[in-house]
This record gives structure tokens, C-alpha cells and sequence, in this order.
């Protein structure tokens, strides 16, 4: 199997984009704020960026590289772009942007993407979930050995967002090419990818899975991103080879994890749970609060209480009848109290 | 007090439109529009309308050939220096037009810049057809150049970029997305050219002269009958109207009519120096 290769560097405006990266038959999502430079990675793939430094390599293709002088134009590099707003041809309709990649398949790939009965209408007058079904199978019809896809989700409404994220996933898979994703959500890369890759002001802080990242973030950057709670605090060895950690409110913590000194405390919201009074279980760390709100997220609920922000569903938030302004406790686990250095 | 104010914009602007309508409308009340029309069988008009005919559609596709990919190249590449080509190009519409008309004869005549040269290869460009299209380019071509580069630089960036990475060339980039999105805005540049072309005065007579049935175009032969045969010069003026009036309406209406999905275009460019 071929793969792709990047190894290059890209001057931008306030930083160097620096990557080195293989991608197989995998999807790899590069995860990170905007301006992070994850766009230009793309862009220095496809060809319509140039890198000042390094390769751009499809198994024994070079599409560039800076020593030997070689430098592809986008359309000999064989590669799938969906743009972030999609860019459809507005003068075209649906049939014709897609024939537009290529001829070959156009009725297979308007069937399979279920945009047959749209292949007159004008982009202008279709859905986002639309849109971006004729932006893939526009993509794919040049028959591209690899496939990037710039915020495939971020021009769509919450409410289509996790249907067309399943459906996402489940082509990606289907196409098996070496798959390149941008985003600036985690959950997103999380439910996309193989890999994750955490970009950070053009440089990749940490690739691993999703579960990995969130199992052993690199630093609280990458702890953050993955939507953990992150609480600053000083630690230092505690009896029975725990480590306590005073945060900065005087509230002291628990963690199976070493270290000493600035250190900053992960704690997910899943790993939380919540009562109304300090319950005498196994569970190390108590912190008690104000519920300060109560956001509904699918089936779950996210519960702000101090600090923190735990997860719970929502029948058992019902079974404890727990409204903003109330006093509660969170409750979590030594063992899932994560501590990576706060420098 | 408010109502006193309103009621001085809304004198202001009667006064304004009854002074640029009346003279418009003068050319119609002197006579009749059934004689204002025969007149125009009168062979000064007859030759005029001739020679402005074919001079104008030449210049106006020279204009459209050459303009249009140099708008392209000028919309799409940021390089040192851009700022000021636009400006050189945008130059002949502040010039008056008989500069133009003697920098046209500083640069083609039989012993100024060119003209030696092209006199030595058999070419005298001066007081013919080649001279009255030559007046048109450079007077009515930097119209056409600006609202083409606005038209231009009005098409998403990421509809180009997408192009190229489904595999097509630049110039297929060009004539299957680029041309199509600015072709309103393109349509009204040209509108806009050939209006100003068609009413083009002070560069051609200074540059190509007044010969009837060579180089005397419409406008030419307005001022050359106005003093012999009132009513000629009156119906060649009734039909310029008519002409720039329908122009005018086209430049406004096309833009909207070609206006398709996200991209559009400004019917005129916002500023000179832009």
C-alpha cells in the first residue's frame, strides 16, 4: 500500500509550519486552534501552497520537493480536496461540479452519495449535508490516490452536524485512501479518525489515537483540547504512593500519577460524578460547589459545579434534582485524575 | 425645521434632474420623431453611422481580447508594483481627451515615437480608420479593464483552487469557472467601453481628423453639420441617445440577470484607486 509523506516546512505569517508526517489507508486528523497552520498543511499537499523546505511524497511519486527543484501543479498531484465551505461551482449543477472531477463514475457516485435526484439543481439551492455529499463525490471523481478534507463539518448546523459525521466515518471507510482531516474539534477528530495529530502554533505537539490522547495527553494544551477540566495546583508525594496536589483554592486532590512541584491536574468530565452530599466511597477526590449550569448535550447533560465540568446523564441528574444555584459535590477517582507538568 | 431642510434636498434634487433630463429631452421636442428619423437617411449620417459602426466593433474586440485576460492575470496575482500598473492603466480616464489625442499623435505620428518606424515599414496610421480605433482603445479600453479586474477578483479564490485540484488546467480554470462567474460583471465593463467608445470626440479628431466616409464618426459629424443642417446633427444626436440610453439600462440589468449563487458582482468598481 502506497503512502503518503510530508515532510516540510512553510513560512506563515507569525510561525514556521513544521511537519513531518506518513499517512497509509488510515484517516489522520490534524486537530488544533484556528491559525494553527492546519489549512496550509493541506494546501502544501495539494500543491497550492508552496513549501519553502523538505517533501510532499505519494509512494514513489515525489509531487515536491525543494532540493531537487520539483514541484508538481495541483492538477498532476493526484488528490481529493473538499474545501471547508465546499466550494461548488455555483454556475453548475450538482451532475455537472461532479463531472467536472471526472466522467468515469459520475452516475455510481451520484447514487452512492445519494444526490442522484439533485443532479440538476444548482449548489445554491441545496442543504449543507447536501452540499457537502457533492463536494466528496466531486472529490473522489478524479479517482484521487489520497483525500483531505478541510473542517468537513464546520459549515453545518449543530443538529445535522451528527448525522453527517456518521455518515462521514462511514465513507471514509468505504474509500480506504489515505485520508488526511482538518478540524478544530476534537470530538470530531475523535470520531473520524485513526490518528490524531494535535497541531499547535505549526508544530505537531503529540499524534496518537484518539483513546491515547486522552489516556496520556502530552501536555495541557492537548489535555485541553480533548475537553478535559484542567486544574492548576502544586504537588508533591502523598502516603500509600499518591500524589496530592493543592490547587490554587486550597482544595486538595488525589492522583495515582507522579510528580512534584506546578504541576496541572486532568480530569475528564465523564470520569465525574455528582451528589448532593460527600458520599464515604472509594472515590479520593471531593469537590464541593455551586452548580453553576446545566447544558443539555444529546442524551447527556454537562454540569458546571466550581471548577469542573462533569458529564452525567440525564436521568440521573433528575434523580437528584439538581438546579443552578444548588450546593453538590463532585466526586472522581485518584485513578482518573491525570497530572502532567503545568510549565 | 426638518421639513425645511427636506424640502431644500428635494428642491436640490429637482433642480438637478430637471437640468440633466431637458437638454436630453430638447433633442426630441424641436421636430417631430418621424422627421428627426428621416434625416438620418441623409448620406452625412448615412457614412458616419457607417464609419462609428465599424470602427467601434473592431476597437470594442481588440478591447475584449486583450483586456480580458490582462484583467485576469491583474485580479489574480499580488505582485510589486500592482498598485501602480492598475493605476497607469486607469490614467486615460482622468486624461482629457485632447491629451489623449496629442499623445496619440506624439506616439503614431509620421515623425514622433512609432510612426517613423511604422512609416519605414509602409504603415501611416495617422488620419485613417486605424487612427479612429486606435482614439477608441485608449480612451474607452481602461473602462472595460477596471470593472473586468473587480469582476475578476469578485470570484472566490477556493472555486480557482478547487478546479485545479479536480485536475484542470490553468486555462480550463479560466474558461470553465473564472469566465463564466465574472461574465456579468464583464458584460457591463464592455457595455460601459463601448459607451464611451461610441461618443469618443476629442482624441479622434485631433488624432484621426474629420474625413466623411474615413474617419468622421457620429459625434465628428454632429459637430460638422450643426452649423449647415441643423436637423441632421439633431437626429445623428436623437440616435446616440437612444444607443447610450439602451446601453446604460444594460450595464444596470446585467449584472443582476448574470448574478448565480454565491459569487457575485458589483455592477461598477467602487473607486477609481481601488
Amino acid at each position: 500500500m502506497d503512502a503518503l509523506r510530508l515532510d516540510f516546512l512553510a513560512p506563515l505569517r507569525a510561525f514556521d509550519l513544521e511537519l513531518a508526517l506518513e499517512v497509509g489507508r488510515e484517516t489522520v486528523a490534524l486537530v488544533g486552534p484556528s491559525g494553527a497552520g492546519k489549512s496550509t498543511v493541506l494546501r502544501a499537499i495539494a500543491g497550492l501552497h508552496r513549501p519553502s523546505r523538505g517533501s510532499v511524497r505519494f509512494g514513489d511519486e515525489t509531487w515536491f520537493d525543494a532540493d531537487r527543484g520539483i514541484d508538481l501543479p495541483p492538477e498532476q498531484r493526484s488528490v481529493g480536496l473538499v474545501f471547508q465551505e465546499y466550494a461548488l461551482f455555483p454556475h453548475l449543477s450538482v451532475r455537472k461540479n461532479v463531472e467536472f472531477g471526472g466522467r468515469d463514475r459520475v452516475d455510481e457516485l451520484l447514487e452512492r452519495f445519494r444526490i442522484a435526484h439533485l443532479a440538476d439543481v444548482r449548489p445554491g439551492a441545496i442543504s449543507g449535508g447536501e452540499r457537502q455529499r457533492v463536494a466528496l463525490a466531486r472529490a473522489l471523481a478524479r479517482d484521487p490516490k489520497v483525500l483531505l478534507l478541510d473542517e468537513p463539518l464546520s459549515a453545518l448546523d449543530a443538529h445535522t452536524k451528527s448525522r453527517v459525521r456518521a455518515e462521514l466515518h462511514e465513507l471514509l471507510g468505504a474509500c480506504a485512501l489515505p485520508t488526511i482531516l482538518v478540524t478544530h474539534d476534537f470530538e470530531d477528530a475523535a470520531a473520524l479518525a485513526d490518528r490524531v495529530g494535535v497541531l499547535a502554533a505549526g508544530r505537531l505537539v503529540q499524534l496518537a489515537s484518539p483513546a491515547d490522547l486522552v489516556a496520556s495527553p502530552a501536555d495541557p494544551f492537548v489535555a485541553g483540547l480533548t475537553g478535559a477540566n484542567l486544574l492548576r495546583g502544586q504537588a508533591r508525594p502523598a502516603a500509600g504512593g499518591l500524589t496530592e496536589v493543592t490547587l490554587e483554592d486550597g482544595v486538595r486532590l488525589y492522583s495515582v500519577d507522579e510528580a512534584t512541584g506546578e504541576v496541572v491536574a486532568v480530569v475528564y468530565p465523564w470520569e465525574i460524578s455528582l451528589a448532593r452530599v460527600a458520599a464515604a466511597d472509594s472515590a479520593l477526590n471531593h469537590v464541593a460547589g455551586e452548580v453553576r449550569s446545566i447544558v443539555a448535550v444529546g442524551n447527556r447533560v454537562r454540569v458546571r459545579i466550581g471548577p469542573l465540568t462533569a458529564e452525567v446523564t440525564a436521568s440521573s441528574l433528575e434523580r437528584l434534582g439538581l438546579e443552578p444555584g444548588q450546593h453538590a459535590v463532585a466526586t472522581f477517582k485518584a485513578t482518573g485524575t491525570r497530572l502532567v507538568s503545568g510549565a | 425645521m426638518t421639513r425645511g431642510f427636506t424640502a431644500v434636498l428635494v428642491a436640490a434634487t429637482a433642480l438637478a434632474l430637471a437640468f440633466l433630463l431637458l437638454p436630453v429631452v430638447a433633442i426630441f421636442l424641436r421636430v417631430s420623431p418621424g422627421h428627426l428619423f428621416a434625416q438620418l437617411d441623409n448620406p452625412v449620417a448615412r457614412d458616419a453611422l457607417l464609419v462609428s459602426l465599424k470602427t467601434n466593433v473592431v476597437a470594442e474586440a481588440l478591447i475584449l481580447l486583450v483586456g480580458t485576460p490582462a484583467a485576469y492575470f491583474l485580479a489574480n496575482n499580488r505582485f510589486r508594483g500592482r498598485a501602480l500598473v492598475i493605476t497607469a492603466i486607469e490614467l486615460p480616464l482622468v486624461l482629457p481627451p485632447a491629451v489623449a489625442g496629442i499623445a496619440l499623435l506624439a506616439t503614431f505620428g509620421r515623425f514622433q515615437l512609432l510612426g517613423g518606424t511604422l512609416h519605414w515599414l509602409g504603415i501611416d496610421i495617422g488620419f485613417t480608420q486605424a487612427a479612429v480605433v486606435l482614439a477608441i482603445l485608449f480612451v474607452a479600453s481602461p473602462f472595460y479593464l477596471r470593472q473586468a479586474i473587480s469582476a475578476f477578483e469578485a470570484v472566490d479564490r477556493p472555486l480557482l483552487d478547487a478546479a485545479r485540484t479536480l485536475g484542470a488546467r490553468p486555462h480550463r480554470v479560466f474558461f470553465r469557472v473564472a469566465l463564466p462567474l465574472a461574465l456579468g460583471g464583464l458584460g457591463a465593463g464592455a457595455a460601459l467601453a463601448f459607451a464611451r467608445a461610441l461618443g469618443e470626440f476629442g482624441a479622434t479628431i485631433m488624432f484621426a481628423g474629420s474625413l466623411r466616409g474615413v474617419t468622421q464618426t457620429l459625434p465628428l459629424a454632429i459637430y460638422a453639420e450643426f452649423d449647415l443642417n441643423f436637423d441632421v446633427a439633431l437626429a445623428m444626436g436623437a440616435l446616440l441617445v437612444i444607443v447610450s440610453g439602451t446601453i446604460l439600462l444594460a450595464v444596470k440589468l446585467l449584472p443582476r440577470w448574470m448574478r448565480s449563487g454565491s459569487t457575485s458582482s458589483l455592477p461598477f468598481a467602487p473607486s477609481i484607486s481601488s
